[in-house]
């Protein structure tokens, strides 16, 4: 009766969230007095999940698999899930598990608690914090069924390192057929993902056009960040609607979060709140976003930046 | 084709989030409430359905009577008939066993749903009402067009975007990009006027088993001071990113 998370992988190799899953599995299971079972889809190496806290590994190696497909990833973990008795199953907050995470959730007849931000914090009955009213409160949610489900935000937990034995075990689910298809998918490889970043670097309207967007760029590339924007941004279509960061936008959990020239709506902020560290640059010092913020610079982006980028360069050079 | 949008009723984005009853309930008093911003996407691209292919669109919620103001503005939007399902819910899995009824019981073909809903966020009910009507499902759809029984769909995923092909009956959680915001409709005096001549008919629910229950609100600790930085001492701000937030 093990506690079991599936972990992410991408190409074959975890994802960090992955990983991060796998840590707050193991304060589950610790909790529970019980081990952690990771079901893992075409994934290589399945060694460094013995790292954070796995005991056991059912490695699916399934070429139909290869593509993300939420209804029969569902059955899939839906089989594992029904083979190790499982009573808790713990996913991560990616697009990829809130798709599937609902199908899986009446497969199971299992209650499911997204955007999870910590470890239960009683497990009679079994009480998790999530966010609310996007960001701008928790709630303590009980899970009454037999079997929980609950999806972790990403960045909430943390990775904790806990070695343990690990054992792995082929296993064999059966495919069932799908009714959605994929045609075609359009991945930018190059660039971070809003969704993966560590950090993000984010413009708005203050930037003036899309032509002055190499420095918002190079500001990314130094800090190995992704780019993003405001809403009025992609309105105007100096960039893509996949980067707008809102409401209506990307919701983004990063680390560190720099908005420059965006004043801060509160849609735009709705979209930022769950980020730990956010820094604001903007020519006006009444702009909302210097309340929202942990850091700020009042003065021209288009001084400041090119200033920032050549310290950070400093910085990275010192510290290499 | 038989068309039923979801229509969530949260409170206004700009609404101040307190709670009441030792903090166990969302106080609503002085809160405006609207249509779910995702389900309104999700409204105008039927409306699109509506014009171009004929479709048939009703608007649903589970709810109090006091929904019922956003419902007459769907239908004042141009849906043809609204349902209430008359039950507050606890969970999202209420609420699609609730809505998964209603549309067995009057086979629609899509159902369309915003994403997720603004207060609660939790992102289930399209799936789960997927699962449950046994129907084909997208998530994060930005993209849809539906012909005969045939429909493609896209979907925003992490890092890039996704075209699938799939047939109706099928469920999609909609957001921004299946109709752009300039586009939304918005109601004009003669729809509101019509609106009030359509029916909305009262749904009685059938309350199944309850799966997760809220047991109270936190608000988030207050937040710090800003600490501002020269704009002539940029250096001091990747210090302070450094050795304080230590994020770089």
């Amino acid at each position: 009766m093990s506690v079991l998370v599936y972990t992410e992988s991408d190409k074959g190799t975890f994802k960090k969230i992955a990983l991060e899953t796998a840590s707050y599995a193991k304060t589950v299971a610790d909790q529970l007095g019980t081990t952690v079972t990771a079901v893992t889809i075409n994934a290589d190496d399945t060694s460094v999940l013995k790292n954070y806290g796995v005991n056991k590994v059912l490695k699916v190696s399934n070429k139909d698999l290869d593509t993300f497909n939420a209804q029969r990833y569902a059955d899939v973990i839906t089989q594992a899930c029904n083979k190790e008795g499982t009573k808790v199953v713990i996913l991560s907050s990616s697009a990829d598990s809130k798709y599937l995470a609902p199908i899986l959730s009446v497969k199971l007849n299992a209650g499911y608690a997204s955007n999870v931000v910590d470890a239960p914090s009683s497990l009679e009955p079994f009480t998790v914090k999530r966010t609310a009213f996007t960001n701008k409160a928790f709630n303590f949610s009980k899970i009454e069924s037999d079997v929980k489900i609950v999806g972790v935000s990403k960045n909430s937990y943390g990775l904790y390192e806990n070695s343990v034995e690990l054992t792995e075990e082929d296993f064999s689910p059966s495919i069932p057929e799908s009714g959605v298809h994929q045609k075609s998918i359009n991945k930018s490889s190059d660039k971070v993902s809003i969704a993966d970043a560590e950090i993000v670097v984010s413009g708005g309207r203050g930037l003036k056009g899309p032509e002055n967007w190499g420095m918002i760029e190079e500001l990314a590339e130094v800090l190995g960040a992704a780019t993003a924007c405001s809403k009025p941004v992609s309105d105007l279509g100096w960039r893509p609607h996949s980067e707008h960061v809102g409401q209506t936008g990307k919701p983004v959990a990063s680390n560190l979060y720099i908005a420059i020239g965006i004043s801060g709506a509160i849609q735009h902020l709705a979209g930022i709140n769950a980020s730990k560290v956010k820094v604001v640059i903007n020519n006006d010092p009444e702009a909302p976003f210097f309340k929202a913020a942990d850091y700020g610079i009042v003065g021209d982006a288009f001084e400041v930046v090119p200033k920032l980028i050549e310290k950070l360069k400093e910085f990275k050079a010192q510290n290499a | 084709m038989k068309i039923l949008v979801c229509i969530s009723h949260v409170p206004d984005t700009t609404s101040k989030i307190n709670f009441t009853n030792d903090n166990t309930e969302f106080d609503k008093n002085g809160v405006q409430f609207v249509i779910n911003p995702n389900d309104e996407f999700g409204l105008t691209r039927a409306m699109w359905f509506k014009e171009k292919q004929g479709a048939s669109v009703d608007v649903i919620n589970v709810g109090g009577a006091e929904t019922e103001p956003t419902l007459r503005k769907a239908l004042a939007i141009g849906a043809d008939a609204a349902i209430r399902i008359n039950t507050n819910p606890k969970d999202g899995h209420q609420v699609a066993i609730e809505l998964a009824n209603v549309v067995k019981e009057n086979g629609y073909d899509l159902v369309i749903a915003g994403r997720e809903s603004i207060d609660y966020n939790g992102g289930m009910v399209p799936g789960m009402l997927a699962e449950i009507l046994g129907a084909n499902f997208v998530a994060n759809c930005i993209g849809l067009e539906v012909e005969g029984d045939k429909a493609t769909a896209v979907r925003e995923m992490d890092g890039g975007k996704e075209t699938v092909e799939t047939s109706l009956p099928l469920v999609i959680g909609g957001q921004k990009g299946l109709v752009e915001e300039k586009d939304l409709k918005i109601p004009n005096m003669r729809g509101i006027m019509m609106a009030r001549q359509k029916p909305l008919n009262v749904v009685e629910p059938s309350n199944p088993e309850i799966f997760t229950d809220s047991v109270k609100f936190e608000k988030p600790e207050p937040k710090g001071e800003i600490t501002l930085v020269d704009a002539d001492n940029v250096g001091r701000l990747v210090e302070l990113l450094h050795n304080e937030a230590k994020v770089i």
